[in-house]
């Protein structure tokens, strides 16, 4: 029966649903899928452990949490309120669609950023957090919440939708490589190019959303 | 190029290693913080097991065979499980000390945490060979000037490194879990399954069917595993060449269309856990949903967008 191999992906959904311990439901959700597609334990247990090892990169951003931590320590949270309360029309709008653009400039120029550790976490957030409060007067938790969740969110959209207009990014030689294989001609060139208009579409969209939010706050002050 | 009389090629994965060994002695130093309280609370000793095992398999992850590493991986899945990992011992920082260190150095404070990111774009630029691990290195020299600046020994560094490693705490991992998991659904051969799924369900041929199952079939299929890479290649060939390119689509244009079509399925998914989970614990948010709720939205729009660029643009 090959559809019992999704098992897996209802584990996963119904762990997230129901609020489940993440971890435990992952390794769950791995190993009933293992078991079900004929995998044996000491085989699960080595692609588990083998592939742990070789992710080891994904959680590069623990060398920089000293840095992080002694910047905040301090002042790091003061100096970016100061910058804020400085600049009379610094919403926290302006601040994500300006990262929106440089983030995406960036992408086209092939600067490799890992930019949640090193510009949101330490800059953008600290900034957004006293632009809002600025312009609202105080900031709930709820509040607080979700302007963390918008400014993770600007770095993905930046991030996934500009990084192929370059013509040596990995996912460009991926199209061009299978392309290729599936027996159709196309050069890096032509991929980057074509992958203009949706970089194009995620910044105006993201600006959008942010003039939206920056109303959402004067209105209701 | 050579670096200490070895190929770039070859010293940077050694240097990679090296970095994993200082994240690793990271992860002890917290256990020892944990270790250093005298406290009757018996979640004290599975957080101490919990960071020594994280200790382990980063700074000897090259040397220990793959299945103990894999027991490890389970012992920490059953520590979680039980909440067995919680924050003991972690310094707070004073407000007065934050103020005074802005008044003092202004935006000073800003030069470690900017000379880190600029030079990783920098050096990544100049050697090329050098990946991720060129971070590690920004980072520490980034470190070494806030040492100066704040004019702070090597333990005040190591107890923001325990304070920071303990906000982030256990949920760390996971995007490491996740690519683990995806390796195993891969194994299994679980992307066919879903392939075969989405291609039972196109009714008829035409471009805008067409259209929607290789924009949807990226969606979806990244959502589940995960990965947009992995998607492009199954998906392309299952869906993408007979539905779209056969009937006249041009391969330039839904090709580079389905890679960013995979990425809107990237938004919508816990599976993509760097993207959409680390950042819960990065930011030290409650919401383990939080930044996908954000991102929901946006990715509809992008979905529509990308259906409608393929089907009036490719064709």
């Amino acid at each position: 029966m090959e559809y019992l191999k999704l098992i897996g992906i209802l584990i996963i959904v119904l762990g997230f649903v129901f609020k489940l311990n993440v971890i435990f439901t992952v390794i769950l959700s791995g190993f009933i899928t293992a078991l079900v597609a004929g995998i044996s334990v000491p085989e699960f247990l080595t692609i588990l452990g083998e592939n742990f090892i070789k992710q080891r990169i994904v959680s590069l951003f623990i060398i920089t949490l000293p840095v992080i931590g002694l910047s905040e320590k301090y002042g790091l949270r003061h100096s970016a309120e100061k910058i804020v309360k400085k600049r009379d029309n610094l919403s926290p709008g302006l601040l994500f669609s300006a990262y929106l653009l440089f983030r995406e400039i960036a992408g086209f120029l092939a600067m490799r950023i890992g930019g949640l550790i090193q510009f949101i976490r330490p800059i953008l957030y600290p900034m957004a957090e006293a632009s809002y409060e600025k312009f609202n007067g105080s900031i709930s938790e709820d509040e607080r919440e979700k302007l963390k969740a918008r400014a993770a969110a600007v770095e993905n959209y930046a991030n996934f939708f500009a990084q192929n207009t370059f013509v040596g990014a990995s996912g460009v030689l991926l199209i061009v490589g299978q392309m290729e294989t599936l027996g159709y001609e196309v050069t890096n060139a032509e991929i980057a190019a074509n992958s203009l208009p949706i970089a194009f579409i995620c910044l105006v969209l993201g600006v959008i959303i942010y003039i939206l939010g920056d109303r959402k706050i004067r209105r209701a002050k | 190029m050579n670096i200490f009389g070895m190929p770039a090629a070859e010293f940077f994965p050694k240097f990679m290693e090296f970095i994993f060994i200082v994240m690793g002695i990271q992860f002890f130093y917290t256990a020892f913080r944990v270790l250093r309280i005298r406290d009757n609370d018996p979640k004290r000793i599975t957080t101490i097991i919990f960071w020594v095992i994280l200790g382990v398999l980063f700074a000897f992850g090259k040397l220990i065979p793959p299945m103990i590493a894999g027991i490890l991986v389970v012992i920490i899945g059953i520590l979680s499980l039980i909440n067995g990992i919680v924050v003991i011992g972690s310094v707070e920082n004073d407000e007065k000390d934050s103020i005074d260190g802005s008044n003092r150095l202004g935006n000073k404070i800003f030069i470690p945490v900017i000379l880190m990111a600029v030079l990783a774009i920098v050096f990544a630029k100049l050697i090329p060979e050098s990946g991720s691990s060129i971070l590690g290195f920004t980072a520490i020299i980034g470190v070494i000037v806030a040492m100066i600046m704040t004019k702070s020994g090597v333990s005040e560094m190591m107890k923001q490194s325990d304070r920071l490693v303990q906000q982030v705490g256990a949920i760390s991992i996971l995007p490491q879990l996740l690519g683990a998991l995806g390796a195993i659904f891969t194994a299994a051969g679980v992307g066919e399954v879903i392939a075969g799924i989405i291609k039972g369900v196109i009714p008829t041929v035409s471009p805008m069917s067409g259209s929607i199952a290789y924009v949807l079939g990226m969606v979806i299929f990244t959502a589940i595993m995960g990965n947009a890479f992995a998607a492009f290649t199954v998906i392309t060939a299952g869906i993408g060449v007979p539905f779209v390119m056969a009937q006249g689509g041009d391969p330039a244009i839904a090709g580079a269309l389905a890679m960013t079509a995979g990425y809107c399925g990237t938004l919508l998914t816990p599976m993509a856990g760097n993207f959409n989970i680390l950042p819960i614990g990065v930011l030290n948010m409650s919401d383990k949903n939080g930044v996908i709720k954000e991102q929901a939205p946006f990715a509809i729009i992008m979905i529509i967008a990308h259906i409608l660029l393929m089907r009036y643009w490719a064709f």
